[in-house]
């Protein structure tokens, strides 16, 4: 009987994933759908623990789930909006060592006198997915966090296509052996773990978003490969789910910066740091604004852009910019914020960043709307953006960043660029738009600047 | 032939796997550039669904097998931090969405 009610959770859990992950794709269900899918793992759990006959040692696993749930919790609630996709990252490696441990486990206990090598090939196949998606998300985790910097080094493809090999080669012979071998389950292991930090190591630290996406799916595919071993199939279309909409999402963060997923994981940000100064000799001064000026500048315009980027959400100025904006809209000049699908660390960061401070979600244009008003605007005012407004990606073919859309700021009448220094931004190029007649440069800490620039306004 | 076998033993399975793959794809390949990063999050909670697979291992261990009783706890721990931070982490991002009435 109880078999047969889990059965049927089973299936209530999948439905809600399915129509959860469906729900997330609306900005206006997204949150309901959230809380769905999250429904459809409780009573998942629930089911397993409680309906499952021969689930024993229920101090264990109700310990381990409260020391989960406390840490899971007090961590995500605590960390800061900046630091969420750091978050993500490391949340899907505690999932992908999951799935390895299991099949660690599994593999201990597996039969051998009775065969099964197609069996002990998809332990493997989690075991060697689940790792290289935990080490992958710890290292994603490092470089997001600034801690480990971009590695790269001569004939590193080959050495990590090596790896692959290994790592693929010692799963095959561990499954067709008739006997257990816990040295080389261990060596496998090893192998898989330095491939998960071999394959993120060179990536450019902001390809970061997609490459989590990709290990998420990852994750999905092991703990499918999970679902198999057990014959449990609300992990297996969860996980397959998870697979298959990861890959198609991280295809789609690759489209929005116009990049292959191939280019993204060959590194092409980190290798061409340097080779694209040919072309761009730069002509013309870099000319500073002062605060005052550009109080003027801005108080007196009919319409403004604000373009947020990353620098706005290190240096927390949302509140400030939220401020500048109403100052702004009381004065009767038109503000409008132009967001670029791939400012900032992750695609949409801006937007929760701006409501967070509670910016109206209307005043948020997307790329080829706020594109198509740039020629009649007064000012854009760049904060702490760089390679999403470099006009070089629109006609530069050595740039680094050639073909990715861009927010054409340099076609409205007057371009004010916040920027703590005149280095290069996160593609590690230098961007033109800084030289341009109708650009002029307010240097110094977003957040200083706004406050000094808020004041300003105000006095006017 | 012991693949063979396996294949045909479990071919309900690998129907469910097809499907499921194009249903991935289906669900969310209209999904704006501001959800990309709530809806990787969500997708990270949902295949914490392998907690499921980490009780199992857990309520499976033998008294006595010390291994399977350590690596099971903290299986069970890994996939608890999963799915709890995957969806609070979640939960929180959307809720920035909110719409304000003004």
């Amino acid at each position: 009987m109880e078999k047969y009610i889990v059965d049927i959770v089973y299936l209530i859990g999948s439905i809600s994933f399915i129509i959860g992950l469906k729900m997330l794709s609306h900005p206006d269900t997204a949150r309901r759908g959230n809380l769905y899918a999250a429904a459809g793992m409780i009573i998942a759990i629930l089911a397993t623990i409680f309906l499952d006959k021969t689930i024993g040692n229920y101090l264990w696993i109700f310990g381990g789930i409260a020391i989960g749930t406390i840490i899971g919790w007090i961590a995500a609630k605590k960390v800061k909006m900046t630091a969420m996709p750091q978050m993500v990252s490391l949340f899907n490696g505690m999932g992908g060592a999951c799935a390895s441990v299991i099949s660690i486990v599994e593999y201990t206990r597996h039969d051998f006198s009775h065969g099964g090598a197609a069996f002990v090939a998809i332990i493997m196949a989690g075991l060697i997915i689940g790792t290289v998606s935990f080490a992958g998300s710890m290292i994603a985790f490092g470089k997001l966090n600034g801690n480990i910097g971009d590695k790269v080094f001569p004939g590193q493809k080959f050495i990590n296509l090596v790896i692959l090999l290994a790592a693929v080669s010692l799963a095959v012979y561990l499954s067709i052996q008739h006997h257990g071998d816990d040295t080389l389950l261990i060596v496998t292991l090893g192998i898989a773990v330095l491939y998960g930090i071999m394959f993120v190591m060179p990536i450019g630290g902001a390809d970061m978003p997609v490459v989590i996406s990709l290990l998420n799916s990852f994750t999905g595919v092991a703990a499918a490969f999970g679902g198999f071993v057990y014959n449990n199939q609300v992990m297996l279309t969860g996980g397959i789910l998870v697979g298959s909409a990861g890959t198609i999402l991280t295809i789609l963060m690759c489209k929005a910066m116009n990049r292959s997923l191939f280019n993204v994981i060959a590194g092409a940000f980190g290798n061409t740091s340097g080779t694209s100064s040919s072309g761009d000799k730069q002509q013309g001064t870099v000319k500073e604004i002062s605060v005052s000026d550009a109080a003027v500048l801005l108080a007196y315009s009919k319409k403004v852009f604000i373009v947020p980027g990353y620098g706005l959400a290190v240096a927390q100025a949302q509140h400030t910019c939220h401020e500048l904006e109403k100052l702004l809209e009381d004065k009767g000049v038109e503000v409008k914020y132009a967001i670029h699908p791939v400012a900032g660390r992750m695609p949409g960061h801006m937007n929760v960043l701006l409501a967070e401070a509670d910016v109206p979600y209307d005043k948020l244009l997307e790329m080829e709307d706020a594109n198509s008003e740039m020629p009649n605007t007064d000012v854009s005012i760049i904060i702490g953006a760089n390679d999403v407004v470099n006009p070089a990606a629109r006609h530069d073919q050595s740039s680094p960043i050639y073909g990715m859309p861009i927010l054409d700021v340099d076609k409205s009448a007057n371009v004010i660029v916040m920027k703590r220094s005149m280095a290069a931004g996160y593609a590690g190029i230098e961007n033109e738009l800084f030289y341009y007649p109708n650009t002029r440069m307010l240097f110094g800490d977003a957040k200083a600047s706004l406050t000094k620039l808020v004041s300003e306004v105000k006095a006017l | 032939m012991d693949i063979l076998g396996f294949l045909s033993e479990h071919i309900r399975y690998i129907y469910l796997i097809i499907l499921m793959v194009f249903l991935g794809i289906e669900v969310i390949s209209h999904v704006p550039s501001v959800l990309h990063t709530p809806l990787m999050s969500g997708a990270n909670a949902i295949h914490g669904v392998v907690i499921v697979g980490a009780i199992i291992v857990m309520g499976h261990a033998e008294p006595d097998n010390y291994l399977a009783l350590i690596l099971g706890f903290i299986s069970v721990i890994l996939g608890t931090l999963n799915v709890v931070g995957g969806f609070v982490v979640t939960d929180r991002m959307l809720e920035m969405f909110k719409k304000k009435k003004k």
